[in-house]
């Protein structure tokens, strides 16, 4: 490959050809600030309109200052970074956007993770020199996201994430000038547009003008209630995110210390979702052999592939986009929903209570976990199966709320009998888990032998599509992964085409999976962070005795006493959903219509 | 109508469309050529054609009436041009009915000017000597021929540069010719034109487009549309021989949807191309191929940057987007895009048929031929002017614009719109070309050039330029976004009398670092109209910040209008034109201004027959 | 989920638009010049019906709409007046122009008259410069213009209208 020999800061280097000033710069230890700029690139994920400006380095011989992001290194480039010039632009460029920026960084949400207080902090900001105009937009809050476009810098991330690598259409940067920003159609609330949900745009907002919808205040209120039984459920994914806000390595798996914040913070149950997950996977499991099955004796009703439906990023991507879909989709609810509903019949029973007695918070890696706990389908009597749900960052912010040192905290254990789980369960967390998982105990039921090979290798990795073929003793059954709604969409394409070649399908939205949650600590643009948490979660997996969610005692348990057998009359009633068609359409006005 | 195929086919076309004209209108007919651009309608040239029409018709007279494209002479329109048998051109101005009965009743019958009549002496160069007079290259056709006629055009030698270039040369050859021409880009940044062709043509490609960019956006100038409306033929020549030196077989017009009268006579001049066979399959026989499209702007200034004009042209925002990769490389939907400006295609076929050397001649030493300027603002005789490159701005002011409108006195030029800077007194003998303009601290730009006198205050007119540029930003970097808004208020401070002497470092700091960090070819030249108004004009802002006053009276809160009751004659003449009933008074006795109620509009000043209103 | 309504013959004249244009999404400029020049303005229903014909997300649409100052959501004045701010026009007094615009129509720019007949915008330079200042309304295009014939000409529209 071709070399490039530059000078950056005196010192040379030799860079391969298509190096940009600012990764040859990062290759030397020479540290350029930006804001636009991110890339994630096991994720294909690059945002780089060299837009913010920050990036502006001295290039002998050029008539302007080059933004490092976009400028390609040649042979013989002489670079400056932080010469009087460079140093100027970058203040008064710097200025300019805090000209534009709300002063409430000591009452943001962000203060302290917010990539435009640390630039400003380290360029040495001390005071605003310009001063005019603020841009005035009113504040959009969702049931997941909230959206507070004052803040917005135009970076442009969450419309290079919401549309290059989602798909999804929602944000773009809307009107011009000094009004430019990014926004959604017609500058709405996201509450009934096109929006999954799925909170990548906030985990990737160097601002707070995307965040997650707190309901910190209420689960407060319900720990403060005596007259409830607050119970918390927590993902797979946030145990091995959460050490992150409080200074641990990324992927730090803090599964202990979580149980104890929780219990400190005075939760009267701390179970494990994980329970639900393997719960998931007898169902969703049950579910595709029997629908496979059908298929296979030439059912034309058995809706082939089978597509997973614990993600509700993707569920509501199929709703608003795909609704002619949704009869692919797995009826199995998602484990925040399985565990809220048994929660609210059996254990509410075993316990002797009312249900209405019991707050069920969950704790999620997610955002669209909000909007999934409140869908109406999914509460009895006006009374919802998980009351709050609340994301990784949320707890962190609740730990330190309740003067809890997590870092010295004892490990603790998950109550009983929801704290039990496989290892099948944990790797829900990553992409091509849920599926893994579903092999592993779908093989078994089906051919009635021990799976030899428990990790089902093919089915790994941080490819944004990945398919394998899994030999159920002489039925091949083929089996497409995908992360990312961008990559989703490529998949659900051939669907709707008729020419997919899967028999299931594992989807999540997020990029990576759960780990990559819109909830999660942010990874501010390190791959590494990614990819530490996934492996993680495999290593649990590794460690545990039990790995297949139909040996799970507690799932065999539960059976027996009450559901009786997966996919039976009680599981439908409690464990299974229906699909709604969401997508805008526009009507066509007639004189009944005018009279409304 | 056969399509053409060869030269000689062209050639047969050319003699009868002479032989028909000649066979319609005898020897002793008197032509008369009528200007019908925007402006020429706007001022009654349709009202006038008619009557002209009519009048000539009733009376019998033998006359040949040509519709034709801007004549230049703006400020007089409606223009009408008529030659006698056997006579000069004589042009007239300000032409109505009235003055169509005295021009046919004296000249064309007597061959006597009618004294009313409003002559217009100017005549254009058509030779090579640099005289300090115009020399349209350019605009050659403009106000001459017929633009919905091309016949008109094939007389004037058009499609011949097409033909020879496709029948007898390689792309190369053609492209040596322009390269060696000197010829820059003529929309603003000067980049020589052959070698934009070359690179254009050694990029490798499946496809390849050529787009012309008629996205005239700087507010005065207005010689893209002049061309498109005048001679739209000579636009679609050149970039049918771009497409075949560039390997491109199709074309792009990227023009403002606010020229309707320009888009509509390019698609009639596509049209008759087309049935020609000057587009489509097959030209002059040969293997090559191309046809254009149109694709309209919608009111977007930055379109006229090459990367924000494909982003619009491919249906998205026009936001501008970090070069390189240029157009040339990766432009529209990613293919290799050579994007040229109306102006720059219009001097193509002239180069190709007189030859790089003719062209070579005509200029100064890196700036070649000759450039189209649009004077307005405070001149005399607002229009469009073509001059070599290398006139100095007095001539192109003083002798050609006629000098300074009502005697007053010359303060400054703007040349390059939003992005180009004021020019003074000390820079008036100046010979105009790209480097020395750049050099003066403004740029050519695409040529507007507003004239300012000593009523316009500078400080206000770089609130004014930023103001647009506020404006039409599309918003994507931080400085322009930002910048531009937070110099504006700085601007507004200053001109609003609350401005202070730290403001103006703030400012200059500012506009510097814009210039130095946009993003895009307009961004980084958006603070030009301080700099050069701060450069030249340092005293008006101190005048503002230190005494709060405005030199020029124009500052409206910096201005104050009183009556002097010595020389009030109490007319009432201003209290009735004052639209705030701002002036008090009864008749025959002094009036008084309220300053609460006057908005400073300056009527009652215009309209005192004695001099009596003042301004502080 | 919200609906929007449209007319049934206007659904169909946006169909026609689109597929005119391929359903290409690189038409989208075209598309909308064609929709606003038939039904006046592009409200979201409008751009909701584009959006689904091209197969793009409407946010796309509506952030093409609010780029470009041509596209607008509501609908203009049955004579929609623009006064020309380009330099030349502003050098020979436009803004005195458009303040006495703004008095004798009493609405601001932007606006539209109570009884719909005028609406007042600003737009850059109509390349009339000779003529400055200029004022077009309804794509007629008045040049010289000073505020004393600014009541002249509105009354040839209120004249017409009577």
């Amino acid at each position: 490959m071709k070399t490039i020999k530059l000078i950056i800061n005196r010192k040379e280097l030799e860079v391969p050809a298509g190096t940009t000033i600012l990764e040859a710069a990062r290759s030397i230890g020479v540290r350029i600030p930006t804001l636009c700029h991110m890339k994630l690139e096991d994720l294909h994920y690059e945002n780089n309109p060299g837009a913010c400006r920050i990036c502006v380095v001295e290039v002998e011989g050029r008539r302007n200052l080059a933004p490092a992001c976009k400028t390609e290194c040649t042979d013989g480039l002489v670079v400056k970074t932080y010469t009087p010039r460079v140093m100027n632009a970058r203040r008064i460029i710097m200025e300019l956007i805090l000209s534009n920026h709300p002063f409430e960084c000591l009452t943001c949400s962000k203060n302290g993770h917010c990539e435009l207080q640390t630039v400003a902090h380290d360029l040495g900001i001390r005071e605003v020199r310009y001063s005019g105009e603020q841009s005035v937009f009113p504040i959009d809050r969702s049931p997941s996201i909230v959206r507070n476009v004052n803040k917005c810098i135009m970076c442009r991330r969450c419309e290079t994430m919401c549309n290059s690598i989602q798909t999804v259409g929602a944000l773009t940067a809307v009107n011009r000038g000094f009004q430019a920003v990014v926004s959604t159609a017609f500058e709405k609330d996201m509450k009934g547009s096109i929006c999954s949900y799925c909170g990548q745009c906030v985990s990737i907002c160097p601002v707070n003008a995307l965040s997650g919808r707190s309901n910190q205040q209420e689960v407060l209120d319900a720990l403060d209630n005596p007259d409830k039984i607050v119970i918390a459920q927590t993902a797979p994914a946030v145990r091995v995110a959460l050490g992150r806000d409080f200074g641990f390595e990324p992927g730090t798996l803090v599964t202990g210390k979580m149980v104890s914040a929780l219990r400190n913070l005075g939760f009267d149950y701390v179970f494990d979702t994980d329970f639900a997950a393997d719960l998931t996977i007898m169902e969703e499991g049950t579910e595709l052999l029997q629908r496979l099955t059908g298929y296979l004796h030439g059912e034309k009703k058995e809706k082939i592939p089978l597509m997973t439906s614990c993600c509700p990023g993707w569920v509501n991507f199929v709703e608003k986009h795909y609704p002619e879909l949704t009869g692919n989709l797995s009826t199995a609810k998602s484990p925040q929903q399985m565990f809220g509903s048994i929660i609210k019949s059996y254990f509410a029973d075993k316990l002797g209570v009312e249900r209405e007695k019991i707050v069920v918070v969950s704790i999620m890696p997610c955002l669209a976990k909000k909007y999934e706990a409140g869908r109406q389908e999914f509460s009895v009597n006006g009374n919802p199966d998980v009351d709050i749900s609340i994301y990784t960052r949320e707890l962190a912010r609740l730990i330190r709320y309740a003067n809890i040192n997590f870092e010295e905290l004892p490990d603790g254990e998950f109550d009983q009998p929801f704290g039990e789980s496989t290892g099948a369960a944990v790797i829900f967390g990553t992409t091509g888990g849920v599926i893994e998982a579903a092999c592993r105990t779908a093989y078994e039921l089906y051919t009635k032998k021990p799976l030899e090979h428990i990790e089902i290798e093919a089915l790994r990795g941080m490819e944004g599509i990945r398919s394998g073929v899994i030999d159920f003793d002489g039925l091949p059954v083929r089996i497409g992964i995908a992360h990312g709604l961008g990559n989703a969409r490529k998949l659900i394409e051939e669907v709707k085409n008729g020419t997919s070649p899967y028999h299931a399908i594992e989807i999540m939205a997020c990029p990576g999976g759960c780990i990559g949650g819109g909830g999660q600590p942010f990874h501010r643009g390190n791959m590494e962070v990614l990819r530490r948490r996934a492996s993680s979660l495999y290593q649990v997996d590794k460690g545990k005795n039990i790995r297949k969610s139909h040996e799970n005692p507690a799932i065999i348990r539960l059976y027996k006493e009450y559901l009786g057998e997966p996919c039976g009359p009680l599981s439908h009633q409690l464990l299974h959903t229906h699909y709604f068609d969401r997508k805008n359409t526009v009507g066509i006005l007639n004189e009944t219509n005018k009279e409304e | 109508m056969n399509v053409v195929k060869t030269l000689d086919d062209l050639m047969c076309v050319r003699n009868a469309a002479v032989a028909f004209s000649e066979s319609n209108h005898p020897a002793e007919s008197v032509e008369i050529k009528i200007s019908m651009a925007t402006c020429g309608i706007a001022a009654g040239a349709r009202e006038v054609n008619n009557y002209l029409a009519a009048l000539t018709k009733r009376e019998q007279i033998p006359v040949n009436i040509v519709q034709t494209g801007c004549m230049g002479y703006c400020y007089a329109e409606p223009t009408i041009e008529v030659t006698l048998p056997g006579g000069e051109p004589v042009v007239f101005g300000f032409v109505n009915n009235a003055k169509v009965d005295n021009i046919v009743t004296h000249y064309i019958r007597k061959g006597v000017m009618p004294e009313d009549a409003v002559w217009i002496k100017d005549k254009v160069q058509t030779g090579t000597d640099s005289s300090p007079r115009q020399l349209h290259i350019a605009l050659r056709n403009c106000g001459h021929i017929d633009p919905e006629n091309i016949d008109d055009y094939i007389k004037a030698d058009g499609y011949l540069a097409l033909g020879k270039t496709v029948t007898q040369m390689t792309p190369d050859q053609v492209i040596k010719i322009i390269m060696d021409s000197g010829l820059r880009g003529r929309g603003g940044g000067g980049f020589p034109t052959g070698l934009k062709w070359q690179i254009t043509r050694k990029v490798e490609a499946s496809r390849k487009y050529v787009v012309c960019n008629a996205d005239e956006g700087d507010p005065g100038a207005f010689m893209d549309r002049s061309i498109l409306e005048g001679d739209p033929h000579t636009v679609i020549e050149a970039m049918v021989i771009n497409g075949y030196c560039t390997g491109a077989d199709r074309g792009l017009v990227y023009i403002r949807a606010e020229y309707p009268l320009a888009i509509e006579r390019l698609k009639v001049a596509m049209r008759q191309a087309r049935e020609y066979g000057f587009l489509g399959e097959r030209i002059f026989g040969t293997d090559f191929s191309f046809d254009i499209e149109i694709r309209y702007g919608a009111g977007a200034f930055v379109c006229g940057e090459e990367t924000a004009l494909i982003h619009s042209m491919e249906g998205k925002r026009g936001e501008a987007t970090v070069k390189p990769p240029f157009p040339s490389e990766s432009g529209y939907n990613g293919f290799p895009t050579n994007v040229n400006n109306v102006e720059t295609y219009a001097n193509i076929p002239a180069i190709i048929l007189k030859g790089a050397e003719w062209f070579g001649r005509i200029g100064t030493g890196k700036s070649k031929g000759t450039k189209v300027f649009a004077l307005a603002g405070k001149i005399n005789k607002v229009g469009l002017v073509e001059v070599p490159m290398g006139t100095t701005l007095r001539e192109v002011i003083f002798q050609i614009g006629g000098g300074i409108k009502d005697g007053k006195k010359f303060k400054a030029v703007q040349t390059g719109g939003p992005s180009g800077g004021c020019l003074t007194e000390k820079h008036l003998d100046l010979p105009i070309d790209y480097d020395n303009l750049l050099a003066a601290g403004s740029m050519m730009g695409s040529g507007g050039m507003i004239v300012m006198d000593e009523d316009d205050c500078m400080v206000a007119m770089a609130q004014f330029y930023l103001d647009f540029s506020v404006e039409e930003s599309c918003g994507k970097c931080t400085p322009c976004r930002i910048g531009n808004k937070r110099l504006h208020e700085i601007l507004q401070k200053i001109t609003s009398g609350v401005g202070e002497e730290s403001d103006l470092e703030r400012l200059r700091n500012l506009a510097i670092v814009i210039k130095d960090t946009a993003l895009c070819g307009l961004g980084q030249t958006s603070p030009n109209p301080v700099l050069s108004t701060m450069n030249n004009f340092y005293d008006e802002y101190i005048a503002h910040v230190r005494n709060q006053a405005c030199p020029a009276h124009q500052c409206r809160k910096l201005t104050q209008y009183f009556i002097d009751p010595e020389k009030c004659t109490g007319c009432t003449l201003c209290s009735r034109s004052c639209s705030v009933d701002a002036i008090k008074g009864e008749r025959k006795t002094p009036h008084v201004i309220d300053p609460i109620l006057c908005v400073r509009c300056g009527t009652c000043f215009d309209k005192c027959k004695f001099n009596a209103v003042y301004v502080h | 989920m919200e609906t929007l309504y449209l007319s049934h013959s206007n659904i169909t004249k946006l169909h026609a638009i689109c597929e005119e244009y391929n359903n290409d999404p690189g038409e989208l400029i075209n598309v909308l010049h064609a929709a606003q020049g038939a039904l006046g303005y592009l409200p979201a229903e409008v751009q909701e019906v584009i959006a689904s014909k091209l197969k793009i997300p409407v946010s796309k649409v509506y952030g093409v709409v609010t780029f470009y100052s041509f596209f607008t959501m509501t609908p203009n004045g049955k004579y929609p007046v623009s006064v020309c701010l380009g330099t030349a026009c502003y050098v020979r007094g436009a803004e005195k122009i458009l303040e006495e615009l703004e008095r004798q129509l009493e609405i601001k720019v932007g606006e539209t008259t109570q009884d719909g007949l005028f609406s007042l915008d600003c737009l850059r330079c109509v390349g009339a410069c000779g003529l400055a200042p200029v004022i077009s309304i309804g794509g007629k295009v008045y040049g010289r213009v000073t505020p004393e014939k600014v009541k002249k000409i509105l009354s040839e529209y209120y004249f017409q209208e009577k």
